[in-house]
């Protein structure tokens, strides 16, 4: 196995009851770079995620974190190797508090002040919203506190789902800001998206996905230079997104 | 008031309606009788009713975190009233003594040994019947059924099918008179504990790091595992947790009546399901106010028309349902 | 009528239950004649009534999913109805009728009224509203103490021809004698053999088809436009009604009902529940010979039990454990046992073996 990679999938396959969903998935994720995993709705991208939580176990293939096999790990253990995982429901508690909500997230419930302040210049509006109940947010609100979830501490990998679905452009330019610079930081980020300004603006790395299975490897900005090839592999509905 | 607080679904402030039901229905009986009888009843009511919420509040846990639902809860009641027959019968000299200190020493011994026997038995009851059949209710109805039969076979064979007396420690004996009317000392004990674990409960959930993770978890247990929890572990200490609150209910109900048999768990299920229906499945806070309510009805109903008493706490469930279909402080779940 | 027609093209489909199943049936029609005496006969008839009962808390617990604590206030009402009419009207046959046709119009509006109110709920709250119910049910029926005799229940007479006294034949037939105890037993058998045809019938019907779909994907069920209250409901008044008719029965041979015998959890748990479990849900076959076990535990394991516990004399804690009196605690266990590992129970075991057709 590479070293260059920290994740790596190999021929994963993944039955939800009856339903085959991933029939050998191939994923690599490079050390400190963004990966992009795209494809049409239902091509098994969250499938890929929720399997690499453990949240639905793999029935065949391996997967690796920084050379050791995670898939028979249970989630709690595999998030505690420093995965941090942003589901596309963002799995906000909502009759807690959005201080609630971040003690969980963080080890021993104690704030790394230097963490903390960065959270909040990010996403100001947590910081007037600190002692409220999540529940009451508003849904780009929620999605700013699902992402600060994942970095109020030094995560070894970031997994996000979709963290752009049904929200405004203003906040949607927040969340890019925000995972440019972890990018800066060369931060390891796994990241699912249907918005394809969105990958173009931080994707280092790119995989598509179709049918349960992963198409195309390749640059992000060499897909993003193709329109043939989007249009091939992603369909001419991700166009329209922008 | 805090009780609504901990898993109320209101959007904002205080569930006002829910949580007046209890002053208003005790209001509500005063003209019925002379004030001297009504405090004894009231006192009465509020005293069953935290012995019902000690033996509610493991099972509404149990059920909010782990949706797990197990009808051998009963057993576990019973288990806990027969430790109290032997932790009493093993101290009679402490037992007889009028001091203060003695009887409670005897209650708190009592208590404590009931919470370790229940709780090493909830521990076992959960790793071999409950872990197998976590995600299906029918299964789980099944199966805990066949754990109760189990559960009190085991007690008939270890304690015999004939009643066993338990004295009260003397000094909780008799009782005190308080604007006219007499009020059983024990009552008031039984009041102060339920009060107590109520205020604890209360504080773990709301004040510590555990509480968070069991709130967070009973609204979203898969979040909570991808942010690093062990919930399975957390659902071995909540079931042991809810299991020797069984057997806190136990004791002091079996020390009450004063006559403990296989039976005395599994008679107050009835009750402790309907206090869990009224009060939302799930819910502490719920179970707390719904536990007084059947206590209170309980007692009124039993002073004006005997013959209801069961039925009375029927006909308010159904009247709360009617209102409130997911009883009347319901969980979130996403 | 051919066989399929007779069982409704529901056959065994096992050939050890097939045997098992013909070897009940043939055991119950000689009953009288194969175990002569009056225990053997009493064990005969609340076989046959409980194949009634058992298979009819399958049509709601098999067939539906869901897990009802009432059926035995159901039965109660049956055997109440009997009782009652019984103590009140000049005996005879139009009392005997008349309490059937009561209790069957109270179990009805019980049913109905339960099923549109509580089947709305989650399953879980059924489940408790019911335990509840019957609780309620029960201490009504110790309570109203002029009408059913209170807890210490009431027995009447029955007519002449289901008595012993009457004389169906002067002299014995295959050495037994031929009085109204007899008579009494052919009736049973005779419905119980009607009743478990009929239920087979209905299971296997369209409207049976439609409960197991429901039972299998209630979504999917839903989105093809089957209502499921309307079913479940349905399901639910035709157990009550089997259930009725099983007391009702159950008061005839005993002569007597009262809260324990027909009502209480006791039978609710320890019996319907058990036989439909370990005979095998949603099989109608399986609470068959569920009931055939369970009633041959309660009569002739506890015998048995006394043999082991004799046996271990001497010993700690074994003697206590095989104690007679501790024949349940077996059978709980079994139960548990047969929930987790044969969830289709006895029956569903049997027909997963590649035999064939029976």
């Amino acid at each position: 196995m590479a070293d260059r990679d920290l994740l790596q999938l190999d021929r994963v396959v993944t039955h939800i009851g009856a339903y085959h969903i991933l029939h050998g998935v191939d994923l690599s994720v490079r050390r400190g770079r963004v990966t992009m995993l795209l494809g049409r709705n239902g091509a098994g991208k969250t499938t890929t995620l929720r399997s690499i939580m453990g949240l639905w176990k793999p029935r065949a293939g391996a997967i690796h974190f920084d050379n050791a096999r995670i898939d028979a790990l249970d989630t709690p253990d595999i998030a505690r190797l420093g995965i941090a995982y942003v589901p596309e429901t963002m799995g906000i508690f909502s009759q807690l508090t959005v201080q609630e909500n971040m003690k969980l997230a963080a080890t021993g419930g104690r704030f790394d002040p230097a963490r903390l302040d960065d959270v909040f210049r990010f996403f100001p509006i947590l910081k007037t919203k600190w002692n409220d109940r999540a529940g009451l947010m508003s849904g780009g609100q929620k999605q700013m506190l699902a992402v600060a979830r994942a970095i109020v501490e030094e995560r070894r990998l970031m997994i996000i789902d979709e963290p752009t679905k049904g929200l405004a452009p203003a906040v949607i330019d927040q969340l890019i800001a925000c995972l440019l610079e972890l990018k800066a930081r060369d931060t390891t980020i796994l990241l699912v998206e249907q918005n394809f300004h969105m990958a173009r603006s931080v994707g280092d790395d790119v995989a598509v996905m179709d049918n349960g299975v992963v198409v195309h490897n390749g640059l992000m900005a060499d897909l993003a230079a193709d329109e043939a090839l989007q249009t091939r592999l992603l369909g001419l509905n991700l166009g329209s997104h922008q | 008031m805090s009780a609504g607080r901990i898993a109320s679904t209101r959007l904002s402030g205080i569930d006002w309606p829910a949580n007046l039901l209890l002053p208003i229905l005790a209001l509500a009986a005063l003209p019925f009788m002379s004030f001297s009888t009504w405090l004894t009843l009231t006192v009465a009511g509020a005293a069953m009713g935290m012995m019902l919420f000690l033996m509610a509040s493991g099972l509404t846990l149990i059920f909010g975190l782990m949706d797990v639902i197990t009808f051998a809860h009963g057993a576990f009641i019973s288990l806990g009233a027969y430790v109290a027959t032997e932790v009493v019968g093993a101290l009679p000299g402490m037992a007889a003594s009028h001091s203060w200190v003695a009887s409670l020493a005897v209650l708190a011994a009592a208590l404590t040994a009931a919470i370790l026997v229940t709780g090493v038995a909830g521990l076992i009851f959960e790793i071999v019947i409950i872990r197998r059949v976590y995600g299906s209710h029918l299964r789980q109805i099944l199966i805990t059924v066949g754990g109760l039969i189990v559960m009190q076979e085991l007690l008939v064979t270890v304690w015999g099918a004939n009643p066993i007396p338990v004295q009260k420690p003397a000094a909780l004996q008799g009782s005190v008179e308080i604007a006219g009317a007499a009020i059983e000392i024990y009552r008031l004990v039984a009041v102060g504990l339920g009060l107590a674990v109520y205020a604890g409960l209360w504080l773990l959930l709301s004040r510590t790091r555990l509480g968070l993770t069991v709130r967070a978890g009973v609204e979203n247990l898969e979040m909570v595992e991808a942010l690093g929890f062990r919930v399975k572990r957390l659902f071995v200490g909540v079931f042991v947790a809810g299991t020797a609150l069984a057997g806190v209910g136990g004791v002091m109900w079996g020390v009450y009546q004063g006559l403990v048999t296989p039976a005395i768990g599994p008679e107050m299920m009835i009750l402790v399901f309907i206090i869990l229906i009224m009060g939302g499945m799930g819910s502490v806070g719920g179970a707390f106010v719904a536990a007084i309510l059947v206590g209170l009805i309980t007692n009124y109903s039993g002073f004006l028309v005997p013959k209801l008493a069961l039925g009375s706490n029927i006909l308010l469930m159904v009247a709360v349902l009617l209102w409130r279909p997911r009883g009347l402080f319901p969980l979130v779940k996403s | 009528m051919t066989l399929d027609g007779i069982l409704s093209g529901d056959r065994p489909r096992s050939r050890v239950l097939s045997v098992l199943l013909v070897a009940g049936f043939l055991a119950l029609l000689g009953a009288p004649f194969l175990f002569p005496g009056t225990k053997a006969l009493g064990v005969a008839e609340r076989i046959c009534i409980f194949i009634v009962l058992a298979a009819s808390y399958d049509i709601v617990l098999g067939y539906t999913g869901i897990v009802s604590f009432a059926h035995a206030m159901f039965f109660g009402i049956g055997a109440y109805g009997e009782a009652i009419a019984l103590t009140t009207l000049p005996v005879g046959w139009g009392a005997i009728l008349f309490g059937v046709v009561a209790a069957l119009a109270v179990s009805a509006v019980l049913a109905t009224a339960i099923g549109f109110v509580s089947l709305r709920l989650r399953a879980l709250y059924f489940s408790m509203m019911t335990l509840a119910l019957a609780s309620f049910a029960l201490i009504m029926a110790t309570q109203l103490r002029d009408l059913t005799g209170g807890e210490d229940g009431l027995t009447f007479s029955l007519p002449r021809v289901l008595t012993p006294a009457f004389r169906l034949l002067d002299g014995p037939l295959l050495g037994v004698r031929m009085d109204g105890r007899i008579v009494t037993y052919y009736l049973v058998f005779l419905a119980t053999t009607l009743l478990f045809l009929l239920m087979l019938r209905i299971v296997n019907s369209p409207f049976g088809r439609v409960l197991q779909a429901i039972r299998e994907n209630e979504f999917r069920a839903q989105a093809l436009g089957f209502s499921i209250v309307l079913h479940r409901t349905l399901a639910g008044v035709i157990g009550a009604l089997m259930a009725t008719l099983a007391g009702a029965m159950l008061a005839l041979v005993l002569r007597y009902n009262g809260p324990s015998a027909s009502m209480s959890f006791e039978i609710m748990v320890d019996s319907i529940l058990l036989m439909t479990v370990i005979g095998g849900m949603g099989t109608l076959y399986g609470p068959m010979l569920g009931a055939i076990i369970i009633v041959l535990a309660q009569y002739y394991l506890q015998p048995g039990m006394a043999v082991l516990s004799g046996m271990f004399a001497g010993l700690p804690v074994l003697p206590r454990l095989f104690d007679p009196d501790r024949w349940l605690l077996w059978m709980g266990g079994l139960f548990v046992v047969i929930v987790y590992f044969f969830p289709t129970g006895i029956v569903g075991r049997l027909r997963e073996r590649p035999a064939n057709d029976g």
